[in-house]
């Protein structure tokens, strides 16, 4: 409605805010980044999210890195090979690796990194996905010394990590921010300052400059860095903008180039007004509600099954999310390594009627729906628009089924505490974004023993077993076959009900060249330059 | 002056009520607050739509006179139907009461699949008035069913109108009642203090501080855990805090009309501390108070919307004004329809108590008389 | 004077005190802790981070250590904000916060000062319904309404200020912020002081001035004394309330102020950093009482500190 008077006053907007820009791209190529929050740490052993990632995959470089497009490529490395079982890879690193300070970037420094990863006294929140590497979960449980830890420098530029267990997906691993170097000597000086924009050195394409909470952290050229010759921006500021329509309109006014999500409340007018400055692709994560399974009668599967097979996810992918998130079938998304096509549920290819007929006689043989006990369920959320208008449609939908819901919603602390506690609850949202492409990430968070994350304190033996068999099978077509056999029958199950996948949304100006969408949604500054 | 006590004795309201009918902007004010909250009572049952009813094929559809489906959206909710039913439309004849289509599948038609169409928020059930090629077509009549959303739809298709109405009710009860009791609370509370002075009033104010310093957040999710969700609770957490300001306020007031030569002839003529904070210093106080409350009452609406985010207030599919407000800010852009007709029924709202706010301010105050 | 103010301050120490047990284990009770995350953290690596923060000790001893330290004006490290220290957070904020709280208050006591004079002196006349009208109009629309719509009309449409950002304090920046921020403020004050304008007016000893024939300047001059009282004890916590900054401005705007963390803490279950928003706002409460209580026995001489 109010779209169409604005649109012309935009184009004098961005040229008042183009103006305001090249005054300072006379002197050098600025690139004002927002971004959806602050960062909780510019340490990257103490980071979990993605607002941090971005900005330390510019700060930092780890032995392997990713490309434009999100593929891993040698970082530091330039080279690495694995031996035969699988159990040691060695990295050669690069001469000209260096640090912000012209130090060179020795092995030494990532075997310093990693320990310290894993050292218990960091309090590193994700040491966790590192426990791929040999002993490296004794030493996070202080049960090992730091030394017994599986990295070592055999000499200044050649690096062997051994491994507790083979993992195809090890290399992928490492290119997330926990496996990034921090400089040994100025984290011995300056202690947790060290990460303070006048202690900081650090190895990737950027440096620090400043880093104001809740304002702005300012990154500049690296002229040490390996590649430098090939990084065009000057200097890049990141913004933290959390009111998604703040953002927008910042965006629209030409004060950030570039801002990683957008309102989905509003998402009709952004298509119609920035056409395709709005970046809609896929991404590795998957929006589902757990199912309490131990509480009756969410404990029988086909009222899990039942619930799960009337959702019309289209009409919730289409119309709740504004076509940014993509119907799901299955629990892990389409598009991720070391795995082929995932293993749908079987209701994908019904027709809505042959599934609702379906899901009746489902609850019936259960003893509910349409002639039997009445089903009420609560809805849990953490408050927020989209969880609220995907519950609210969810609940419209398993009306047919005579379920009566109930919704409630708390902010996201308690939301969370009471999903860890197992407290009790029916049905509640959550989601899951990959850490690194495979589909191990995803399906082990319905292992039976993984006490923290599967919030269905779903059990299944048989499920379990195919997950250990995976974790020993070295050929990876046939991993991927047993993972499928394990999704197939997590699907049958339903003990998570995936409704989605995300979907990444990004805002980009045509100033920006160089800006490649990809599943990891990982965009580094140094591919990026200005028009 | 001194004879007030002689006069309150007697028609004290008798009086005020007179006074406050003889107001125009009053009357007319409080004329249109009660046919707002009847419209509020009443109208979800005139608008033709439940406030919890979900409209699939209506999101988001702006604020229109327009009867909907328009002629141009039947066509393509047919083949959506289709489709879903797995079948593909070969014919639509669109009349102005019905439509003559005719669906056709590569296999022969389950009819049952037909009620599919019913589904639709367009269209009512369909009857079959043909079939041919063997079963693999068939020709029906389906009556389309057509709707108004004066106020347009929010993001799940809900009638905008119906919503508002339904939430007008809860946030005029919320503003009034915890406000009722902020306001009691509040002027009795600062009253004593400012009365009482010296040491008394010294500790009564650190209290006040006190709770003014706690943060409120937790207060609120920590009513929530332990009490659960509960409609009385938001009374009494948004009124255990909103009579700070007004304890506050009113204490600052006493001790200034406590030095005034009236209190200081009751008290010399033997009138007892709360004979002269009844007649003399609460009647005294109504023009700040009443002030007050009016921008007590929109602040009150507003911060449920925030108790709403903790959990505690309203729950969906129930809503309020506040909820409406923040959620339609959020749209701002595109759908402004979705932040202005919730805000201008608030906005009549208080307009209408301010001034009604005024008139009893006048009706009671004292020093008229 | 002197006396009561130092009473004033000693006093405010056992209240302060009192304010700090409460609140911290207050927040304690509440469900959910600063590390139960979207994406929770394995069991092993959270007790790890409890021992660093030492949130492995009984509640008690957690408590001491933090009065220990409060003590030594150490408002510890935060949870969520982790290269920062409380205390370097708040040296970097509340300049910020307080800059722009003095800017909405000034521009507020003036422009809501004047108007409410204007419309209690015009009263139930055209210029007194236009004030009203506007105040009340300030008052209902709150500022998450108000915020996107400058925005969108000073940023977006006609272009001439920022839409967003803090730029360093530039003063194009800090406009629209103070503007929203000011707006409900004017809208109570102009309220208040009319109201209370229009009780004075009727006051004998303003009559007796009336009656004499003095300007309406002197007029205004001696009867804003007394109706400044209501207003001066509202000013007081909207004034330790505008200073200590604003979610909704801090948020939509993107600046860098102390408003966020009251409501972000909580929210992230940031214990040191709540527990110093407590402290930080208590104080600014504590002394701002003190300076209405002060500015009482200025304006009104019958009001005397026992």
């Amino acid at each position: 409605m109010s779209g169409m008077q604005w649109r012309v006053k935009l184009a004098g907007a961005t040229l008042a805010g183009s103006l305001l820009f090249s005054a300072a791209a006379l002197a050098q190529a600025t690139y004002h980044r927002g971004n959806p929050g602050d960062p909780e740490s510019l340490d990257p052993h103490k980071t979990s999210t993605v607002v941090e990632s971005d900005i330390l995959l510019d700060l930092y470089e780890g032995l392997v890195t990713y490309d434009a497009k999100a593929n891993i490529v040698p970082g530091v490395a330039e080279s690495w090979s694995t031996s035969p079982d699988g159990l040691t890879y060695t990295f050669k690193l690069r001469a000209n690796a260096k640090w912000s300070n012209g130090e060179a970037v020795k092995a030494d420094d990532f075997v310093f990194s990693f320990r310290r990863l894993l050292d218990p006294a960091t309090g590193a929140k994700y040491a966790n996905i590192l426990y791929t590497l040999k002993n490296a979960e004794k030493v996070n449980k202080g049960q090992a010394k730091l030394e017994e830890l599986g990295a070592k420098a055999v000499d200044e530029r050649t690096l062997e990590l051994t491994l507790e267990n083979a993992a195809p997906y090890f290399v992928a691993q490492l290119a997330h921010q926990t496996g990034l170097p921090v400089h040994p000597a100025s984290v011995g000086k300056h202690g947790k300052d060290f990460v303070k924009a006048e202690n900081k050195v650090s190895n990737g394409a950027f440096m620090l400059k400043s880093n104001t909470p809740n304002d702005k952290i300012v990154v500049v050229k690296n002229p040490h860095y390996r590649d430098a010759a090939s990084v065009k921006l000057d200097q890049v500021i990141f913004y933290p903008i959390e009111d998604r329509s703040a953002g927008l309109r910042r965006f629209q006014a030409g004060e950030v180039h570039t801002y990683n999500d957008v309102p989905t409340d509003q998402i009709k007018f952004i298509r119609e007004t920035l056409k395709d400055q709005f970046k809609v692709a896929p991404y590795l994560g998957t929006y589902y509600f757990a199912v309490n399974t131990k509480k009756a009668p969410f404990s029988d599967a086909r009222v899990r099954m039942a619930l799960s097979m009337v959702i019309d996810r289209e009409f919730l992918a289409e119309q709740i999310w504004g076509g940014t998130m993509v119907p799901a079938y299955s629990f892990v998304p389409p598009g991720i390594g070391n795995y082929a096509e995932p293993a749908f549920a079987n209701y994908k290819d019904m027709s809505p009627i042959e599934r609702e007929d379906k899901a009746k006689a489902l609850l019936k043989e259960a003893g509910y729906g349409p002639g039997g006990k009445k089903l009420e369920i609560e809805i849990r959320y953490n408050t927020s628009e989209n969880h609220k208008n995907t519950s609210i449609a969810m609940a419209d939908m398993w009306k047919p089924l005579n379920v009566e819901v109930k919704l409630v919603n708390a902010d996201i602390k308690t939301h969370y505490a009471l999903l860890r506690d197992k407290g009790d609850y029916d049905v509640a949202r959550a989601g899951w974004i990959a850490d690194y492409s495979d589909p191990q990430n995803f399906l082990f968070l319905a292992e039976g023993n993984n006490q923290g994350l599967n919030y269905a304190s779903w059990i299944n033996p048989e499920y379990d077993g195919l997950m250990k068999d995976a974790a020993r099978e070295q050929d990876l077509k046939k991993r991927a076959e047993i993972l499928k056999k394990a999704e197939a029958i997590f699907m049958r199950e339903q003990p998570y009900l995936s409704l989605l996948y995300y979907g990444s949304k990004n805002l980009v100006s045509p100033k920006i060249q160089g800006w490649e969408p990809n599943v990891l949604d990982r965009h580094l500054s140094r591919f990026l330059s200005l028009k | 002056m001194a004879d007030a006590v002689a006069i309150a004795g007697r028609g004290y309201w008798a009086s005020a009520w007179l006074r406050l009918k003889g107001n125009r902007a009053a009357v007319a004010s409080l004329v249109a607050l009660i046919l707002l909250a009847l419209a509020c009572l009443a109208g979800p049952f005139f608008t033709g739509h439940a406030y919890d009813r979900v409209y699939q094929d209506y999101v988001r559809e702006p604020a229109s006179l327009t009867v909907h489906p328009t002629a141009d959206r039947i066509r393509p909710a047919l083949e959506r139907v289709a489709s879903r039913m797995r079948m593909s439309l070969k014919e639509a004849e669109i009349g102005p009461v019905s439509v003559r289509a005719v669906f056709a599948s590569p296999r022969a038609i389950d009819e049952r699949n037909l009620a599919f169409i019913e589904r639709s928020d367009l269209f009512g059930p369909a009857k079959v008035t043909e079939r041919r090629a063997e079963g693999r077509e068939v020709a029906v009549e389906v009556p389309i069913e057509r709707n108004r959303f004066l106020f347009g739809t929010d993001a799940n298709g809900r009638d905008l109108l119906t919503r508002i109405l339904h939430a007008g009710r809860i946030s005029l009860a919320i503003g009034l009642l915890a406000s009722g009791v902020a306001l009691i609370i509040g002027v009795t509370y600062g009253a004593a203090a400012g009365y009482a002075g010296g040491r008394v009033d010294m500790v009564m104010m650190r209290i006040v501080d006190i709770i003014y310093s706690l943060p409120f957040i937790f207060f609120v999710i920590l009513l929530v855990v332990f009490f659960g969700r509960n409609f009385l609770l938001m009374f009494l957490a948004v009124g255990a805090v909103e009579w700070l300001d007004m304890a506050r306020i009113v204490r600052g007031q006493t001790l200034s009309l406590k030095r005034q030569e009236f209190v200081q002839a009751a008290e010399a003529l033997g009138v007892g501390a709360g004979g002269i904070l009844k007649r003399h210093i609460i009647p005294n106080l109504i023009g700040p108070v009443v002030v007050y409350v009016t921008l007590l009452v929109p602040k009150v609406i507003l911060l449920e919307s925030f108790l709403s985010f903790l959990g505690l207030g309203v729950q969906e599919p129930m809503t309020s004004l506040g909820v409406l407000i923040s959620d339609g800010a959020k749209a701002i852009q595109g759908g402004t329809y979705l932040l202005i007709f919730p805000a201008a029924v608030l906005i009549v709202m208080l307009f209408a108590l301010n001034f009604i706010g005024d008139g009893l301010r006048d009706a009671f105050d004292p020093k008229d008389r | 004077m002197g006396l009561y103010v130092l009473r004033r301050l000693l006093a405010a120490i056992p209240t302060l005190f009192v304010i700090v047990t409460i609140a911290f284990f207050l927040i304690r009770v509440v469900p959910g802790g600063p590390f139960d995350l979207e994406r929770p953290l394995d069991p092993k690596v959270l007790e790890n981070l409890k021992r660093v923060y030492g949130l492995d000790k009984p509640l008690f001893e957690q408590y001491l250590t933090y009065l220990w330290s409060l003590a030594r004006g150490d408002l510890g490290p935060s949870f969520v904000i982790r290269d920062f220290s409380v205390a370097e957070v708040f040296a970097r904020g509340l300049p910020v916060s307080i800059r722009l709280g003095l800017l909405a208050l000034l521009v507020a006591v003036i422009v809501g000062g004047t108007l409410g004079v204007i419309a209690a002196f015009r009263q139930n006349r055209p210029a007194d319904y236009a004030v009203v009208g506007l105040a009340t109009l300030g008052i209902t629309v709150p500022t998450f309404v108000t915020a996107p719509i400058f925005q969108i009309v000073f940023g977006l449409m006609l272009a001439w200020l920022p839409v967003g950002g803090w730029n360093d304090g530039a003063i194009r920046n800090t406009i629209l912020p103070v503007l929203t921020l000011s707006l409900p403020q004017i809208a109570v004050i102009a309220r208040m002081t009319r109201a209370s304008m229009i009780e004075t007016l009727r006051a004998n000893h303003i009559r007796t001035l009336r009656a004499q024939g003095l300007s309406t300047a002197t007029i205004v001059r001696h009867a804003l004394r007394s109706a400044a009282l209501p207003v001066v004890s509202y000013l007081g916590p909207a004034a330790a309330q505008l200073l200590t900054g604003s979610l909704v401005i801090e948020s939509i705007f993107g600046l860098p102020g102390v408003g966020r963390y009251f409501v972000e803490g909580a929210l992230n279950r940031d214990y040191t950093l709540v527990m110093g928003t407590v402290v930080m706002i208590a104080v600014f409460v504590l002394i701002f009482n003190l300076i209405v209580d002060i500015a009482y026995a200025v304006l009104d001489p019958r009001v005397r500190h026992g």
